[in-house]
């Protein structure tokens, strides 16, 4: 190949150049209006919230809110319910949401499809209206205690709701679907050819399914667990109407100190703290992950 | 390394997919070593053959039997045979080494054992130190070479093929039709390959096996499927040709009211279709060589393809043939009367199955 000479200007040069620039402005253009979005909803009203919670109720600088935070133990409990309650959810969400979405991965699509409106149903249903459902099922003279024990399955009534049982069989009714929708996307995705060689290669279906079905919807399955988690995280409603004041989470603690003692500082520190420990929490688990899943896998 | 191999018997196996048959009534002996090609047009069930020989179809009926041992409700992970796939199917969450080790870490071989031997296997394929690559970084014809590898690194005595070497440009495609070949010689494993591409099967196998419609048309080897095919479906199938109705009776054979002359005797009275290929029919005087059947024409086109040209002639009952030939013909124009010669040798005749039926 002989060199062009570099003093020669190639024909149209700057004209092209000027293309590209144009595309590029394009293309900025384009994601102008989701930035602006971020920036409003989200960028400002997070700086806003740090910024209210270092400020001491005569509104000088001040650290009094996250120190209160550290000295009184009940935060800590707070923020241990939370993260109780959103892991036994996620936990439980994955073993029943995996198994229900490859056994809709296996059905023919038509029939799929309608099965996952039913997964869906819930999601187009008032959160309250289910939320409320569940009490009425659940309390103390509820359908399931009334029915267990005229079965004579218990004799006193179980404690279902108002406690932390009732919250997590609420919250997974309700984050169950975010979790089976990422987790059948991927297992569509999945070629069976690859499930047949696994087969032809020697392994029985138990071992196909954990060497090969499960390593490759690992994708859809970290995606699903992080939505619920971080949805569990920050949930109000569910846990405050199913929870009864028994069981307190980070929201309803914010939803308190807004509501009953109008101090935005203090929950602006609430809510700036469990920002952190989510991030910090997430960027671990994606560490984790990434050596766990795909460790031998070379970037596509 | 050279593996060991089983003969395949295959007897009355029976596929339907509601009223088609997928397979009909399939009697095939697969000889042990042999290379046999599965031939035949998409929806003849030549795919459908291969997935029951692997496992993956349950028949409605019939025999499978590897050797002297029936395998026709044994799953597919206790066949070992050997299967590469049409899209390859390799893992990719795996390594290169991983894919290929995984058939023998469920054997339960040891470490050091798997190591030597997927890197043999990598050798045999020609992708020596590829081990430590991601799937993802391969080019079609390598990832091609490690579904081979992972098929083979656990020597099983049969392998089987389905259409490995379609989703490859045609020079990569040929070159790797040589080099199975030339693996399967050296391996020497039972091979059964599926293909819908003629010139592929005429390339590579010992056998070949025409099916359509879930039946066996013709099994023979590549040169007597092409110079002797069974009857106008295989003739139409594998090569060009054209064919022209010819009558016999009282021990002549008569085309457009010429008598033929044929190589062998005749067959039984009736209507038979005379094959045309082009490359058999040569351009010849009209007073030429009298050993020759000789046809009239009209030429209608010539083609020029490099090495040769293409001639398209009409005969006297409307029949278009095309006849190869060299390329210093430019004489010959549109309209001109040609006399096309074809050796008796080359006379094939073909039953009628229209008139039969």
């Amino acid at each position: 190949m002989s060199a062009v000479p570099v003093s020669v200007p190639l024909p149209n040069d700057r004209a092209l150049r000027r293309d590209a620039l144009h595309e590029r402005l394009g293309l900025i253009g384009l994601v102008m209006p989701a930035f602006g979005l971020v920036l409003v909803t989200m960028l400002l009203p997070v700086g806003w919230l740090f910024y209210l919670s270092v400020l001491s109720d005569s509104g000088s600088f001040s650290l009094e809110h996250y120190r209160r935070m550290w000295e009184q133990p009940s935060y800590a409990r707070t923020f241990i319910t939370t993260f109780q309650v959103s892991l036994i959810t996620t936990a439980l969400c994955v073993l029943l949401g995996y198994p229900l979405a490859y056994f809709l991965s296996e059905l023919p699509k038509r029939v799929a499809n309608l099965c996952m409106i039913a997964v869906l149903l819930p999601l187009w249903t008032s959160l309250l209206v289910r939320t409320y459902a569940w009490l009425v099922l659940l309390q103390r003279r509820g359908l399931i205690n009334t029915w267990g024990m005229q079965l004579g399955w218990w004799d006193e009534p179980l404690p279902l709701v108002h406690n932390l049982t009732g919250t997590v069989i609420g919250t997974l009714h309700v984050m169950l679907p975010f979790l089976v929708l990422p987790v059948y996307a991927a297992m569509r995705a999945i070629d069976r050819d690859c499930i047949k060689a696994a087969a032809n290669l020697g392994a029985s279906p138990t071992r196909a399914f954990w060497l090969v079905f499960v390593p490759l919807s690992l994708p859809g399955l970290s995606s699903g667990v992080l939505i619920v988690f971080i949805l569990c995280l920050g949930f109000y409603v569910t846990p405050a109407v199913l929870g009864g004041g028994k069981v307190i989470m980070v929201s309803s603690r914010i939803a308190n100190d807004i509501e009953l003692f109008f101090n935005w500082g203090a929950a602006s520190a609430l809510g700036v703290v469990l920002l952190v420990l989510t991030g910090a929490l997430i960027l671990g688990a994606s560490r984790l992950a990434k050596v766990d899943a795909f460790g031998s896998r070379e970037a596509p | 390394m050279r593996h060991a191999a089983l003969p395949i018997t295959i007897r009355q196996l029976t596929k339907r997919y509601g009223k088609a048959h997928a397979l009909d009534h399939i009697d095939l002996d697969i000889r042990s070593g042999e290379f046999l090609t599965l031939l035949g047009p998409s929806g003849s069930g030549k795919t459908t053959l291969l997935t029951v020989l692997a496992g993956f179809t349950r028949p409605d009926g019939g025999s499978v039997r590897f050797g002297d041992t029936e395998v026709i409700t044994t799953p597919p992970h206790k066949r070992d045979v050997g299967m590469v796939f049409q899209n390859y199917a390799l893992f990719p969450h795996m390594t290169v080494a991983g894919n290929v080790a995984f058939p023998l870490k469920l054997r339960g071989v040891a470490r050091d054992e798997i190591a030597r031997r997927v890197e043999q296997a990598l050798e045999t394929v020609r992708l020596g130190g590829y081990g430590p690559r991601g799937v993802h970084q391969l080019s079609g014809g390598q990832r091609q070479r490690v579904a081979l590898a992972r098929a083979i690194v656990f020597e099983p005595r049969i392998l089987l093929m389905d259409e490995p070497l379609s989703a490859l440009d045609k020079q990569l495609r040929e070159h790797m039709q040589i080099e199975l070949r030339q693996l399967h010689d050296q391996l020497g494993m039972t091979t059964v390959y599926v293909t819908h591409d003629q010139r592929e099967a005429l390339t590579m196998s010992d056998r070949i096996a025409v099916i359509s419609g879930g039946r066996i048309m013709q099994l023979d080897a590549p040169r007597a499927i092409y110079e002797r095919p069974a009857n106008r479906f295989v003739a139409e199938f594998i090569g060009e040709s054209a064919f022209v109705p010819v009558t016999v009776g009282g021990g002549s054979v008569v085309c457009g009211g010429r008598a033929l002359r044929m190589a062998a005797p005749p067959p039984a009275a009736g209507s038979r279709w005379l094959m045309l290929r082009p490359e058999l029919l040569q351009l010849v005087r009209a007073d030429a060589r009298s050993d020759l059947n000789l046809l009239d024409a009209t030429l209608v086109a010539v083609v020029y393809q490099g090495d040769s040209a293409l001639v398209q002639a009409r005969l006297a009952d409307g029949t278009l043939v095309g006849v190869r030939s060299g390329v210093d013909i430019g004489h010959l124009q549109r309209g001109d009367a040609v006399t096309l010669g074809l050796d008796p040798r080359h006379t094939c005749l073909l039953p009628d199955e229209a008139a039969a039926a």
